[in-house]
């Protein structure tokens, strides 16, 4: 049972959290102007990185408040969380393999 | 006007007896009908507005709960979130249209909403020596005096139900939880059935 | 009857009682303190069961967990198959039988508690052996919140097999004293018969306690039997101990072949001797140990048979003063017997002297030295080096949170293990953030250590006779020998993994404790590579079996799941009704009368609230208040149609779509103010829609001045339906105008009812039925109250309640789809027909992009229609197919949609359906066909709405 550290309530098990997919992936300006092809890049596609990957998370049993985590795919180890509206964290110190 | 009061009922009237059967492994008290009022707020002013209507402020740490007193007796508020608060009235009087209408006045023009949702949620107050061993048979949140002093109030798990679990006093055992009221006779059902083992050690 | 094999004195047992216990329908005695294994041996049973593919007899190997053959089924106090009988505690009155292999599942309810409680702690030590106790003392003395877990009844570990003193005094005794400390110490949970089975990320582990499972009958009925422990540490110290390995020889298997260790264990810890006259086969020292124990408490030990080229001249020397023969440079190079072993064929190895002899005996004692238990450490993460010289995979670097100390690390003398133990506990306290203060010396072993090391010898080589079936057998309970593992290299399987997976070594109950090393070291040497290139195979949970009953703990029966309820509950149950489970919720699904079945009840039902009146419990629906000024342009963002527009006072219904254009649920927007709403979503997406809502808010649209807060609790909703229904509410709320001019459809109005002093009631004029409808919301504090007297005040209209099915067949007949029902994530606004409530104004609002999508747009997408069979009185299973034909075509046959309600109609006197066809909308008053059993019913398509198509009866 992994600890997902919440940015407001501290680390509490991942059962409270529901999983929001991958972070900084903005609703189009505007949708009517994309082929749809771009749109549809928008609504299916997504990366599916080995290695740290920017996601959204919810605490949805606690403070219900959404936010950000850098997680390892291949470890589950999550390198980062912080705040909707925050600039993502500088972990090029952090991780070696960057895919 | 004042909702009759004579009519009310609350999720766990039903369960009285059989909570009380609980003690002393563990002594649940449903406290019913409380007011609380769903605030969300982040203005600095009307955070300190509405906390001076109340007679106490908001709690600023996240995770914990103040108390104090005021036009409207004993009145605690919860943090539930960075603007989100939960306020509840320790009175028997049912004080929603008025407390509802005090932090309106003290909202003012700022951002934010007040909600009733004093039926959302019923309050039960579990104290007695086991209380720590029977919460920690379903949840896994450390409620050990070091880590969960008095103040600390935190929304989690309680086996599987979403609860507000406030640490009233740490030292006397004392703790708070609010269910929803959906949930709230599985949650006496699930206290029950985690007593047994301590309720038969005592007698 | 006597246990003959049992010592006049010794062993850490209570003689005084003698339990009974029955053992293949043989009635023996054992006690207080035996192991099943243990009370089987000091009656002289040494086969247990037989092997599950050659049926060949099989014993007890080993004392511990680690056993790989000694399964046992016990039937008595409770049925549960496959326990290993050196882990079953004896208790009075045991029924067991040996398994081959497979056992038996209780076909009656386990009545015996489970549960799981959680536990924080600054440090955890798993082990409670020499090195384990050290590390938890020194842990403790610091201040720290300890646990300390350990799979055996008493605290000790390898100290309970042996005889060892820590300098002048018996180890038994110093085990004590630190158990006593550590119990005395506040913050500190000892807890024995508990295994950590499992070590997961951020110092998670799960720990099964078996509580009450030696009580047999005594135990009590209202403690939980077995607990999971779920622990969170900080700090995790692994003194997890080691594990004798075996060494592979011809007929290795026979009962009465034992691990030398555990045969030691079976002396010390038991008071029993394995047999009478012993062989001991060894690679190592340590197994002279046992030989000299064992002889020195009476057992006949005729020869040492070491593998070395010489023997360790201080223990053979030992051995030599008992009369016990010392052979080296010699192996085992197989046995004879049937049911029990009779005799050792040994043989020097190539360039020792001697003749190959065969030696008579009822017990061969094997060492090839000594795996440290390294599961754990695995699971944790931690990486595994071999050691050669010990022939076992060990720990390597340490984790930041998992320590090791103890044999677990390969050490194998006491005092390095106790060194390791202080050095381990005072790193995770310091780490846990503690500074402990301990300046007692550490005790010194008064055993020798090793005077000369162990020799590596997976298998004694050899071949077996041409033709003759291969009788080495690496993993006992998998019946796997050196040939099936020669195989799989044959095949050219390189990887361990695949070893195992092709072989099934290693994962049976024992998860290969004992074969694996040996698997690990035979495909090392066959392929010709380093073992230290080879990689292990992945350790996974539970290191030993944990049954799904402790798994489940307290959820299950009425526990299993939440049970929610509204406030009126009672009243519904009362009535009779039965339930049907929408999510969690329990919501009335009918009301039957005394002797109807549900067609009766639910035709009752619907004619009443056409022609009369009827009454809802909806309390379930999800509620959403919304605050702020941008409500409504965020409203319009989320639902396809425009609710910036909605003027205070009214409500209209509303579709919301994912990103993809797909409907995701449906509900009413009630305007309550300028800058207020209230939506109702379906029952089972209330909390989707709230999350959906916080998700658009918090991550995409944080500037907006909108607030969402969740009252679906709060309300209790009632929806009175039917032409009586204005006359009800009239008498109910004295104050409301319920005339259609001042309170009209899709209006709402707060008015109090006449309930006690007054009830203040919110009552919203929306319909789901086509009929009149009035929607009553109180709060939930009020909502038995105000059923009750609904139900008093529409008496004299004979008001009926009705239940789920009701309101499905009422939508149904006005062709209203249901979010879930008619749906599946894959349909759109416009599949149902309910373009009208898409908004072709608004420039934006979620999912309008993908409705322009092509796959979106295409003229043979699925739609809503309605199915009338042509036989009025079949009524169509809900999920069956609709196909063009009415004939099937070989397969594959081309399928057209499906039907997604389908009900027995009052008010249209038949049957009907809905369902999802391709271009439905251009087949109206086609026959389609639906197969159902071996028949293809004829239906014609029709419109979705099937009733008052003209919406007439709405105003009542």
């Amino acid at each position: 049972m992994q600890l997902i550290p919440c940015p407001w309530c501290g680390p509490r098990e991942e059962t409270e959290f529901h999983y929001g997919g991958q972070a900084h992936v903005a609703y189009p300006e505007d949708p009517a102007a994309l082929t749809d092809e771009e749109w549809a890049r928008y609504v299916f596609f997504r990366d599916n990185p080995s290695g740290p990957f920017a996601e959204r998370w919810s605490h949805s049993a606690g403070c219900r408040r959404w936010f950000n985590a850098v997680r390892d795919t291949r470890t589950y180890d999550l390198l980062a969380v912080y705040r909707i509206g925050e600039p993502m964290p500088d972990l090029s110190e952090r991780d070696e393999v960057v895919s | 006007m004042t909702a009759d009061t004579s009519s009310r009922t609350s999720p766990l009237t039903a369960w009285a007896d059989r909570l009380a059967d609980l003690a002393p492994a563990l002594t649940a008290v449903e406290r019913p009908f409380l007011t609380q009022l769903t605030v969300r707020v982040s203005d600095p002013e009307a955070v300190v507005a509405m906390g001076e209507a109340l007679g106490v402020a908001f709690p600023a740490a996240p995770c914990t709960f103040t108390r104090g007193g005021g036009p409207f007796g004993d009145v605690e508020v919860l943090w539930l979130g960075p603007d989100e608060f939960l306020v509840v009235a320790r009175s028997e009087l049912d004080l929603r249209v008025p407390v509802e209408d005090a932090l309106r006045a003290a909202l003012g023009p700022a951002r934010g909403a007040v909600v009733d949702t004093s039926a959302q949620r019923t309050t039960v107050a579990l104290s007695g020596p086991h209380v720590r061993d029977v919460l920690a048979h379903g949840c896994a949140v450390d409620l050990h005096p070091s880590a969960a002093p008095t103040g600390t109030c935190v929304q989690t798990l309680l086996a599987r139900a979403g609860v507000i679990i406030q640490v009233v006093d740490a030292e006397a055992d004392m703790f708070t939880v609010l269910v929803r009221s959906s949930f709230a006779e599985y949650l006496a059902a699930w206290l029950s059935d985690a007593c047994v083992e301590y309720r038969a050690a005592l007698s | 009857m006597s246990a003959t094999f049992r010592l006049p004195t010794g062993g850490l047992i209570d003689r005084d009682t003698a339990l009974r216990f029955t053992f293949n329908g043989r009635s023996m005695t054992g006690h207080p303190g035996d192991t099943l294994a243990s009370a089987l041996l000091a009656n002289g049973v040494h086969a247990i069961g037989t092997s599950v593919r050659y049926g060949r007899p099989r014993g007890i190997v080993a004392a511990g967990s680690e056993d790989p053959t000694s399964l046992v089924q016990i039937e008595r106090p409770f049925p549960e198959p496959m326990l290993t009988a050196t882990t079953v505690e004896l208790h009075d009155g045991l029924v067991a039988y040996g398994l081959p292999g497979q056992g038996r599942l209780a076909d009656e309810p386990d009545p015996a508690r489970y549960d799981a409680k959680h536990v924080h702690c600054d440090v955890l030590v798993v082990g409670a052996g020499p090195a384990g106790l050290v590390a938890a003392l020194t842990a403790a003395r610091g201040g720290g919140r300890v646990v300390v877990v350990d799979e055996q009844d008493r605290a000790g570990g390898a100290l309970l097999g042996t005889r060892e003193y820590l300098g002048e005094r018996l180890s038994q005794e110093w085990v004590a004293d630190i158990v006593a400390e550590l119990r005395g110490t506040p913050g500190v949970l000892v807890l024995d018969r508990t295994t950590a089975f499992g070590v997961y990320q951020d110092g998670f582990v799960l720990a099964l306690q078996r509580r009450t499972d030696h009580l047999g009958f005594d135990a009590p009925a209202d403690a939980a039997r077995q607990r999971v422990w779920r622990i969170r540490a900080r700090q995790t110290v692994l003194a997890t101990g080691a594990h004798e390995r075996p060494v592979v020889f011809a007929d290795n298997d026979r009962p009465g072949i034992m691990l030398a260790g555990s045969a030691r264990t079976f002396l010390h810890r038991y008071g029993v001797l394995p047999g009478t006259r012993a062989v001991v086969f060894t690679t190592n020292d340590s197994a002279y140990r046992a030989a000299i124990d064992l002889a020195r408490a009476g057992l006949d030990v005729a020869t040492v048979v070491d593998a070395r080229p010489a023997a360790p001249s201080v223990l053979a020397a030992r051995c030599s003063a008992r009369g016990i023969e010392v052979r080296a440079g010699h192996v085992v190079t197989g046995t004879e017997g049937d049911a029990r072993v009779t005799g050792v064929r040994i043989a020097p190895l190539p360039g020792a002297d001697g003749t190959p002899e065969t030696v008579d005996c009822d017990t061969l004692l094997v060492s090839g030295g000594w795996n440290p238990v390294v599961h754990l450490f695995s699971q944790a993460r931690g990486m595994l080096r071999y050691d050669s010289g010990l022939g076992a995979f060990v720990p390597g670097e340490e984790l930041p949170t998992v320590r090791v100390a103890g044999s677990a690390t390969g050490a194998l003398d006491l005092t390095s293990c106790l060194r390791q133990g202080r050095a381990a506990g005072l790193a995770a306290a310091l780490a846990a953030g503690f500074a402990p203060v301990d300046e007692d010396e550490l005790p010194v072993s008064g055993e020798r250590t090793d005077e000369q090391p162990g020799t590596v010898m997976w298998r004694v080589p050899g071949e077996p006779r041409k033709g003759a079936p291969d009788t080495r057998f690496v993993d006992f309970q998998r019946d796997a020998t050196v040939s099936d593992v020669l195989r799989a290299t044959d095949a050219g399987l390189r990887s361990l993994e695949h070893v195992k997976r092709y072989t099934t070594i290693g994962t049976a109950h024992d998860q290969g404790k004992t074969s694996g090393m040996i698997t690990a070291g035979l495909v090392a040497e066959e392929l010709g590579v380093e073992l230290s290139e080879q990689r292990p195979t992945t350790f996974r949970p539970p290191y030993t079996p944990v049954s799904f009953a402790a798994l489940a703990g307290r959820d299950r029966g009425e526990l299993h799941d939440p049970v929610r309820v509204t406030a009126q509950h009672p009243w519904h149950v009362a009535r009779g009704a039965l339930f049907e489970d929408v999510g969690q919720w329990k919501r009335p699904w009918y009301f039957p009368l005394p002797g109807e079945d549900m067609d009766t009840a639910v035709l009752r039902e619907c004619r009443a609230a056409r022609e009369g009146v009827a009454l809802m419990d909806a309390s379930t629906l999800g509620k959403i208040d919304l605050q702020g000024r941008d409500v409504g342009s965020f409203l319009d963002m989320l639902y396809t149609n425009k609710m910036s527009s909605l003027k205070v006072g009214r409500i209209r219904y509303g579709v919301m779509c994912g990103v993809d254009g797909m409907v995701i649920d449906d509900g009413t927007v009630i305007r309550l103010a300028e800058d207020r709403f209230l939506v109702t979503t379906t029952t089972g997406n209330a909390a989707t829609v709230l999350d959906w809502m916080e998700e658009w808010l918090q991550t995409e649209w944080p500037h907006l001045d909108v607030y969402a807060t969740s009252v679906t609790e709060h309300w209790a909703t009632f929806p009175l339906v039917g032409p009586r229904a204005r006359d009800v509410l009239a008498g109910i709320a004295p104050d409301l105008d319920v005339s259609n001019g001042a309170f009209g459809f899709m209006e709402w109005r707060d008015t109090v009812l006449d309930v006690g002093a007054g009830v203040p009631a919110r009552v919203c004029r929306i319909s789901f039925s086509g009929e009149l409808a009035y929607e009553i919301n109180v709060t939930a504090w009020h909502g038995l109250a105000v059923w009750e007297a609904l139900m008093a005040a529409g008496e004299r209209y004979g008001i009926t309640p009705y239940g789920t099915e009701t309101m499905h067949v009422l939508r149904a007949e006005k062709g209203y789809p249901i979010v879930g029902q008619e749906t599946d994530a894959t349909v759109t606004p416009q599949d149902l027909g309910m373009s009208w409530a898409v908004s072709k104004k608004k420039a934006d609002f979620i999912g309008k992009r993908s409705f322009a999508r092509a796959e979106n747009t295409r003229p043979d997408r699925k739609q809503l229609v309605g199915l009338l069979p042509v036989d009025p009185q079949v009524r169509l299973p809900e999920g069956a197919q609709v196909v063009g034909t009415d004939r099937l075509p070989d397969p594959p046959v081309p399928m057209l949609g499906h039907v997604t309600s389908s009900y027995r109609s009052a008010a249209l006197e038949r049957t009907f359906a809905l369902a999802v066809v391709r271009s439905g909308r251009e087949r109206l008053g086609e026959t389609l066909y639906v197969p159902v059993g071996d028949d293809l019913v004829p239906v014609t398509v029709t419109e979705s709405v099937l009733y008052d198509k003209e919406g007439a009866r709405r105003d009542g």
